[in-house]
């Protein structure tokens, strides 16, 4: 046998064994049976920082396949019971939703059934053409949705959120810092559009401004990255409270 | 000799410049680790965009309607818990009436998750239906938002527990979300604090304040103050909030407070990857201004 194979095997037997143990620790309960499974698929994805191994690809594969099997349920119970079956036929829903039981189908919802099996055609290697017409129907619908929201509030309230007056004025008077937080958001956007305007040639004053906006730009990117950061740590952190704080309960929560 | 240092140090710098990122993660993990171990957490004040969500909450008369939409997942729930946490508990404190819904459907776990380990053992007087209650998820994005800004009923036909809305007291006074008297949006993507601006708060001029994942914040600051009240933007925001929370609220202090105790780790870590930047920069011009020097050499 090769040691490859049999360092393997005794890490295998090691990462049991410590499984066990932690949950002998617990007095063999369902919680600590729950709290010691979550740590070490927390310590398993974390393995990964050293190098890819199979106990990464497990703790990956089983996350994957718990998602799918979760939003499948949810989807099935939340959606397709309330949302189709107990509007088409609410006697067939007595038994988990018995308050719908007794409301008069509206057969309406026939229309959304038919566009659902249509979509379930795609799966049809001779009738995937059919899903187009239901997909086509989404994609309008959402395009048609979001197209007018965006344009009012995405776009002309934004502009209306810009216009604002340079000197900030307050009860006490003229509010130094408030006036220039609105000065710079006005050159902010200013520059910002500037550099994004290739019609004229980016030189003199007017390249001076697409310059300022590229900065802006690179700040407004720093100011993001800067967050990612923190919401980075935010997970790691919270990670490390559940090792240290639920699992080895070694800090008091 | 000469040499012989210039050649040693030429390996040195570059072994600084080569060096192993797990080097770089085991000093992330010892700057997160350490401050959990030892309780280090930060003083924070609350910023004005935090002010004036908790403001908003808080000069609500009791009885007003508040609808909390819990759209993140356990995946960003570090982030996002501690603000569910905070503004639950104040809702609840002010006799606020609580609605719960989710257009994510892992808010749905999420939200009877927050009912069992803050309202039901801190405020036993509550009672479900009347005071709180739990829509649920429902399918259909904004569209859905867009939906019952105008006819909430037209979605829900009953509650998450599987009982007719029309037989719930709370929700016998509201037909649609313009009977809402404040909205927060617990946002950990899309759909989020965006869509919940966009479908519900402009066209339905309802208030509207956010809770978001560190990631999203920037994208929603040119929503601030006009089309949104107040925004909880990662970690600092919740920090801040819970920190407003103890100053007005004595005994809140004696629950815990996650988003504060994880300030610690956050500034430390911040202060370690800094360090990391600044050096790789510095490392990186030396290594330049060196290289060039040879180059200079060489052409001689």
């Amino acid at each position: 046998m090769k040691t490859g194979r049999l360092v393997s095997i005794a890490i295998f037997i090691l990462v049991i064994a410590a499984f066990l143990f932690s949950w002998w620790r617990s007095d063999w309960s369902k919680s600590g049976l729950l709290v010691t499974t979550g740590a070490f698929l927390t310590l398993f994805i974390l393995s990964f920082l050293y190098k890819d191994n199979p106990y990464y690809k497990f703790a990956e594969h089983l996350f994957v396949g718990v998602s799918a099997a979760y939003w499948m349920m949810m989807s099935f119970w939340n959606i397709m019971v309330p949302n189709l079956v107990a509007k088409l036929y609410p006697s067939l829903v007595g038994g988990a939703l018995p308050a719908l039981a007794d409301k008069p189908p509206d057969y309406l919802f026939f229309i959304p059934m038919v566009l659902g099996i249509m979509l379930l055609m795609r799966l049809s290697p001779k009738g995937g053409w059919i899903s187009r017409w239901a997909l086509a129907f989404i994609v309008g619908t959402t395009a048609g949705l979001n197209l007018i929201r965006y344009l009012r509030s995405d776009f002309i309230r934004q502009i209306d959120n810009t216009m604002i007056p340079l000197v900030a004025q307050t009860d006490a008077g003229i509010s130094f810092w408030g006036s220039f937080s609105n000065i710079v958001i006005f050159i902010g956007v200013l520059c910002g559009l500037i550099y994004f305007f290739f019609s004229k040639e980016h030189k003199g004053l007017f390249g001076g401004a697409a310059r300022l906006g590229i900065w802006i730009l690179m700040l407004t990117f720093g100011a993001g990255f800067g967050y990612t950061v923190m919401a980075r740590i935010s997970l790691l952190a919270g990670r490390m409270s559940y090792l240290f704080g639920d699992w080895l309960r070694l800090i008091n929560q | 000799m000469d040499n012989m240092d210039n050649s040693n140090k030429k390996s040195m710098l570059e072994r600084l410049l080569l060096i192993d990122r797990r080097y770089v993660f085991i000093c992330i993990a010892l700057a997160v680790i350490i401050p959990i171990l030892f309780h280090i957490s930060f003083r924070e004040i609350a910023t004005d965009i935090v002010r004036d969500l908790y403001e908003e909450i808080d000069e609500l008369p009791p009885g007003s309607r508040i609808m909390l939409s819990f759209d993140y997942a356990p995946t960003t729930a570090p982030e996002i818990q501690p603000m569910v946490d905070a503004i639950i508990w104040h809702a609840a404190k002010k006799n606020l009436k609580i609605y719960m819904m989710a257009v994510w459907p892992t808010g749905h776990s999420l939200i009877g998750q927050t009912i069992d380990s803050v309202l039901i053992p801190e405020f036993p007087d509550l009672v479900d239906g009347v005071d709180y209650m739990n829509l649920g998820y429902k399918a259909g994005n904004q569209g859905l938002i867009r939906v019952i800004v105008d006819d909430i009923k037209r979605m829900y036909s009953t509650d998450a527990n599987g009982t007719d809305i029309d037989l719930i007291p709370m929700m016998k006074t509201v037909t649609s979300l313009k009977d809402m008297d404040f909205i927060v949006s617990f946002g950990g993507g899309f759909p989020g604090v965006k869509e919940w601006i966009l479908f519900a708060g402009d066209p339905g001029n309802i208030k509207v304040g956010g809770c978001c994942t560190a990631v999203s914040a920037p994208l929603l600051y040119p929503y601030y103050p006009n089309q949104m009240v107040g925004l909880l933007g990662g970690i600092k925001g919740a920090a801040e909030y819970e920190s407003e929370m103890i100053k007005h609220f004595p005994e809140f202090r004696r629950r815990p407070t996650p988003a504060l105790d994880l300030m610690g780790p956050q500034t430390i870590a911040h202060i370690v990857i800094m360090f990391f930047i600044i050096f790789g920069n510095v490392m990186y011009f030396i290594n330049r201004a060196r290289e060039r020097k040879l180059e200079d050499t060489g052409r001689r």
